[in-house]
């Protein structure tokens, strides 16, 4: 009989692994901590090379009540958005959360304004109500995020967070307080690869070590784009496999805010009858959102509905 | 791209007098301003002037891995010679090189295995280096099964097809680009493809500007690597924008920055 030939794919790449909190003994606080990334083939293509550590899920809280999610997704936070290290809690003991991701709009100019010292307690109750580690995303107005992130950094120090985003026009004084604080940083770029590489070397031209970095491309959600951020990861994987070190950095994404604000998911009944019951059309543009960029290559999703979470996360041990 | 740096070379005057004399300070010199340049592999050639070629080797070999850890091509058509210099080197290597001709790839296939080494293949034979386009693809194709049937891993195999100076016949330099998109079709996964650039140049002026004309060429063509000037900064730039253009690499606007790294 012929043999049947080794079609394995070699990469002379991989991608680096990152860990995200840190515990008594490193200096921070943290029960758990998480690494990602580590793998030298393509998603789910175990037989080509190792495939690294499985993606995670990181549930948003954010520090104000969110003013525009539609009722299948506020009734399951309505007793906690104002809290929110109960909020946080309720995502790490109830809905499986693998991280917090806390995201700061109230200190945008437009929706709260919140002074550091409100943002510090709220960053401090959270580290107390919870033991995984935490992610610290700024209100991407420049401003409001150089004046805040460093102060919320320092409070923060020891616990190997991971805060972002460092943009292509703003990224000196988020890069400066995560290299003094011992923090990760995350490089976002709007949906463009040639700067989302560009972020990455100007980050380590200032000295940051890129096994702290993770690489954020502007999300967009089924319908919304998600072919584009599809393209993007995978060229950018691809890259890292085959030997760009600057592109060796593991992805986030941001799949529940990005699926949330759809119309798909905020369409109630009598506005769409045609679309399919409103109570699990949400569930299913986030959950959809995210398996297909898992593929792509992603290591840490960004999500919300807790249903949505419970089938990705099946999704994933499907697959590994 | 793989570059193999040429300026370790007893056919140059301060390299020649060097080994002569023992002067390690000029080899580390070369060694580390190669290797900051962005040299994949260090050529070690002894040249011909040598008194004893096998310990000007070992000591060449010996000197450069003292001032640096970049891999090395033991380069001599002496199979002694080499021998000499893997018994010695530490570092990641490569073998400079082997005839195209089976007997020949029967000896240096398993020595390259052993070592752990790539290997250049030169299409040539005992009839000497082909003049046309067929010829070259030929032997180029009795390497890749002489790989195949010794179980070698075709990424470590480059296949140079001999390019001659421009300036001795006219057709050369078209026959090369149609050899280098043939060769790329022998196998899948494909052997990588190298020439010695500088040869192209040999004998004529303007050497900087055909050189890298050359190479952009000859890499649209599908070229991966060459054993060259790395200190010529100007061929290394064309040789980086030339793989950006056919997307090997993802632009940034630090792109030749980015491919230094």
């Amino acid at each position: 009989m012929m043999q049947i030939p080794n079609v394995a794919e070699k990469w002379t790449g991989a991608v680096k692994e990152v860990t995200i909190g840190a515990t008594k003994e490193e200096g921070g606080t943290r029960g758990k901590t998480v690494t990602i990334g580590g793998t030298n083939s393509l998603p789910f293509m175990d037989f080509d090379g190792k495939p690294g550590h499985k993606p995670v899920i990181a549930l948003d809280v954010y520090d104000t009540p969110p003013e525009d999610w539609p009722e299948p997704l506020l009734k399951h936070y309505e007793d906690v958005v104002n809290n929110p290290a109960n909020w946080a809690k309720k995502c790490a003991d109830e809905y499986g959360a693998d991280l917090i991701c806390l995201k700061l709009d109230g200190i945008h100019p437009d929706k709260g304004n919140k002074s550091a010292g409100e943002t510090i307690n709220t960053v401090k109750s959270i580290l107390e109500a919870v033991d995984i580690p935490l992610i610290i995303w700024g209100c991407e107005n420049d401003e409001r995020d150089n004046e805040i992130l460093p102060k919320v950094s320092e409070a923060a120090k020891g616990e190997r967070c991971l805060i972002g985003g460092a943009t292509q026009g703003n990224y000196k004084t988020i890069t400066a307080v995560c290299l003094a604080d011992g923090h990760n940083l995350i490089t976002q770029a709007p949906v463009d690869i040639n700067i989302g590489k560009q972020i990455n070397i100007l980050v380590t031209d200032l000295g940051f070590p890129n096994d702290r970095i993770v690489m954020f491309q502007t999300t967009g959600a089924l319908g919304y784009g998600i072919e584009y951020c599809y393209s993007i990861h995978e060229r950018g994987r691809i890259a890292a496999l085959s030997g760009d070190r600057q592109m060796s950095t593991p992805v986030i994404c941001d799949v529940g805010h990005e699926s949330w604000r759809a119309k798909e998911s905020k369409a109630s009944d009598s506005e769409a009858p045609q679309w399919g019951s409103f109570a699990n059309r949400g569930i299913m543009w986030e959950a959809i959102t995210a398996v297909t960029l898992i593929q792509s290559g992603v290591d840490i999703i960004r999500m919300n509905h807790p249903e949505a979470v419970s089938i990705v996360k099946k999704h994933i041990e499907k697959l590994t | 791209m793989i570059t193999i740096a040429e300026r370790i070379n007893g056919m140059f005057l301060d390299v020649k007098r060097a080994i002569k004399e023992k002067n390690a300070s000029v080899i580390h010199e070369l060694a580390k301003r190669q290797t900051e340049a962005g040299a994949t592999y260090l050529d070690i050639n002894v040249g011909t002037a040598a008194a004893d070629q096998h310990d000007a080797m070992r000591w060449l070999v010996e000197t450069t891995q003292e001032a640096v850890k970049t891999p090395l091509a033991i380069d001599s058509q002496k199979l002694d010679v080499v021998k000499a210099g893997l018994e010695v080197a530490k570092n990641k290597v490569m073998i400079n090189s082997s005839q195209g001709e089976p007997e020949a790839l029967d000896i240096y296939i398993p020595l390259a295995q052993e070592h752990n080494a790539a290997l250049i293949c030169l299409t040539m034979n005992k009839d000497g280096v082909p003049q046309d386009v067929d010829t070259r693809v030929e032997i180029a194709a009795t390497i890749v099964s002489k790989v195949l049937e010794h179980g070698m891993d075709m990424d470590k195999v480059f296949i140079d097809p001999i390019i001659l100076p421009v300036n001795v016949d006219k057709k050369q330099p078209g026959y090369m680009l149609e050899v280098f998109s043939q060769i790329k079709l022998l196998s899948d996964p494909q052997p990588h493809i190298t020439v010695g650039l500088s040869n192209f140049s040999q004998g004529t002026k303007e050497k900087s500007l055909l050189n890298r004309t050359m190479l952009i060429m000859a890499v649209a063509a599908g070229l991966d690597t060459a054993l060259l000037d790395v200190l010529d900064q100007d061929l290394m730039d064309a040789g980086i924008c030339a793989e950006m253009i056919l997307n090997k690499q993802i632009y940034s606007d630090s792109f030749l920055k980015a491919a230094r790294s």
